[in-house]
């Protein structure tokens, strides 16, 4: 996907490269930041690269291993990190303007395993402001575009991360899944994007969006990296109660291991509505899938369909909580204003755009007395439900395939007006954050006007090498049918 | 049973909430806001009809509780470098305007 001379395009082939002396971090960082220079100005992924930074890193790397010492697994890994995460003296702007000129105090505990594990953050990419949307439109510093069409969004919120990995200004990015944002915008740029278990990778230092769906994981041109990167940011972190207590995910080595016998789901009463060229695509991933080995089985999910309603009332709920903390007292802007009252609600009003400002409405409101039983308190029993679906649908079936998108990428300014258009994006992703299971979104072949599509795979809790050994299947399958990686 | 939109929330409710989320809003952006509100309670109206008189409400994903580290003295942030990000500071605290009127 790349198109560096003498580069290998993946981080596993950079690593190895790297680590055994054949290459030079250096000089493979220099490769991506000729890339950067060749096409950010019309894709926009970044909203700052840490040119000067990155050197520095890479030239490290360089010595570890002229030194002798283990530069790591992911040596002279160029990353490029969604700015929702926090890097120590470097902005961290959640494309708000209520974060601006905000330098975090401390690394979130996914960049510091990265730094540990030998790879070089490029910089901080574009999103969706605290991350709230699908297109990466409703970003306070622009659009990002998307490589495959820059007439097309990236999709979001993670537009950034995906863009940078499908137009080769990093290999692997980071990015956060609250209710799609790495699978959607993985599927929309044709790239691998991996949601795992809530509770998986650490959440301290990433910036709360909505604390009981948000999870980061890896974007990659193909599912090994992806491997490589949980493999490398996973484990316990007593940094984040939430964190589950448990060793680092081991995931390489079931990549080669195959999928006979393995179940896969079909939702019948899934919530139709996908275009008829994204079915198309799903179909043959089934197709792909029992020619390799596996069963398909048909399950059902009947409160699947109320996943949207649930999601838009927690998620808002848990956001204008999260949000409060916004209020030009400690960092970011500040509006002056008279009195202390005063001041928060002017700095909150400049500050924040107008997706963020409706979703603290619609929490506060959903949150509110008179109206919390109604709206968010009936919402977590519908969570509960989903749930449940799931959990019977995992009696029957070791995995669940549906698309990742209904659509593929569409035309930037096609939803902006339309909030609800907009939700209707994360039908298939949403229902995986409500339950807090691994999903990851793969591509497999294109769909209307040669655009990328992705199919979705989902596994229950801590499933993750059911997952990607499905991941590999479709994978293998794209190559052999002589598919772009 | 069912409601039309405008039912579901008027513009004197969007107004009390925007003042509990801080957050001021014209005249102009009430009536967007409360026809933007009512369109999506519309649409999550789906389960107003469900008896969930039975389910627990989920609140979180993975069942961890009462998650304690040990009590021990840890290094926290450095003030100074916290304290450089405040809009504004002194004597190594937080500056704010006044919490009431000057003339209460």
């Amino acid at each position: 996907m790349t198109t560096h001379a003498n580069i290998p395009t993946t981080a596993a082939a950079i690593a190895d490269g790297v680590r055994s002396g054949a290459l030079k971090a250096v000089d493979v960082l220099e490769a991506h930041l000729a890339q950067i220079a060749a096409r950010e100005v019309d894709i926009h992924a970044f909203n700052l690269v840490t040119a000067d930074e990155a050197r520095a890193a890479a030239a490290r790397v360089d010595a570890d291993v002229a030194a002798g010492r283990d530069p790591g697994v992911l040596a002279g890994v160029p990353i490029a990190l969604k700015d929702n995460m926090c890097t120590r003296g470097i902005p961290t702007t959640c494309s708000s303007k209520i974060l601006e000129g905000w330098r975090p105090p401390y690394d979130a505990t996914v960049v510091q395993r990265l730094a540990a594990a030998g790879a070089v953050a490029i910089g901080k990419t574009n999103l969706d402001e605290f991350a709230m949307g699908s297109s990466t439109e409703n970003s306070a510093f622009g659009v990002t575009f998307n490589p495959r069409d820059i007439s097309r969004v990236s999709g979001g919120s993670s537009g950034g991360s995906a863009a940078a990995v499908a137009a080769g200004f990093s290999p692997i990015s980071l990015g956060s899944d609250t209710g799609g944002s790495i699978r959607q915008p993985a599927a929309l740029c044709g790239v691998v994007g991996v949601k795992p278990t809530y509770g998986t990778v650490s959440r301290y230092g990433l910036v709360a969006y909505a604390s009981s769906l948000d999870q980061i994981g890896p974007f990659s041109t193909d599912v090994r990296d992806s491997a490589l990167v949980l493999e490398a940011i996973s484990g316990h972190d007593p940094m984040d109660s939430t964190s589950i207590p448990q060793a680092a995910l081991s995931l390489q080595h079931v990549l080669s291991q195959g999928v006979e016998g393995l179940r896969v789901g079909r939702i019948t009463d899934m919530p139709s509505g996908a275009d008829p060229d994204v079915t198309e695509r799903l179909e043959a991933a089934f197709d792909a899938l029992k020619a390799a080995g596996a069963t398909i089985v048909d399950v059902e999910m009947p409160s699947m369909k109320y996943a949207l309603t649930a999601y838009y009332l927690i998620a808002p709920a848990e956001a204008s909580s999260n949000l409060a903390r916004y209020d030009g007292v400690r960092y970011g802007m500040r509006v002056t204003a008279t009195d202390t009252n005063a001041m928060y609600s002017a700095t909150r009003t400049a500050g924040f755009g107008e997706e963020v400002k409706r979703r603290i409405m619609l929490g506060t409101y959903a949150l509110s007395a008179g109206y919390y039983d109604a709206y968010y308190g009936k919402a977590l029993k519908v969570r509960r439900l989903i749930s449940d679906d799931f959990a019977r649908a995992y009696t029957k079936a070791d995995v669940l395939l549906t698309p990742t998108s209904p659509i593929v990428a569409f035309p930037v300014g096609e939803k902006s007006d339309d909030p609800l258009a907009m939700y209707l994006c994360d039908i298939y992703t949403i229902p995986t954050n409500l339950a807090g299971h691994p999903a990851m979104s793969v591509p497999f072949g294109t769909g209307a006007h040669g655009l990328p599509v992705g199919v979705q795979i989902l596994a229950p809790t801590l499933g993750e090498q059911v997952m990607f050994k499905v991941a590999a299947s479709l994978e293998r399958s794209m190559i052999a049918a002589g598919g772009a990686k | 049973m069912s409601k039309s939109p405008s039912e579901r929330i008027s513009a004197e409710v969007v107004v009390k909430v925007s003042r509990l989320a801080r957050l001021d809003v014209t005249p102009d952006e009430v009536q967007r806001i409360t026809t933007q509100m009512a369109g999506m309670l519309e649409h999550f109206a789906d389960i107003d009809a469900l008896d969930l008189s039975d389910v627990e409400p989920m609140t979180q994903p993975y069942p961890l509780s009462n998650v304690f580290r040990e009590d021990v003295v840890v290094t926290g942030l450095d003030r100074e470098e916290v304290l450089a990000n405040a809009p504004a500071a002194e004597d190594g605290r937080f500056r704010v305007p006044p919490i009431v009127g000057l003339d209460g």
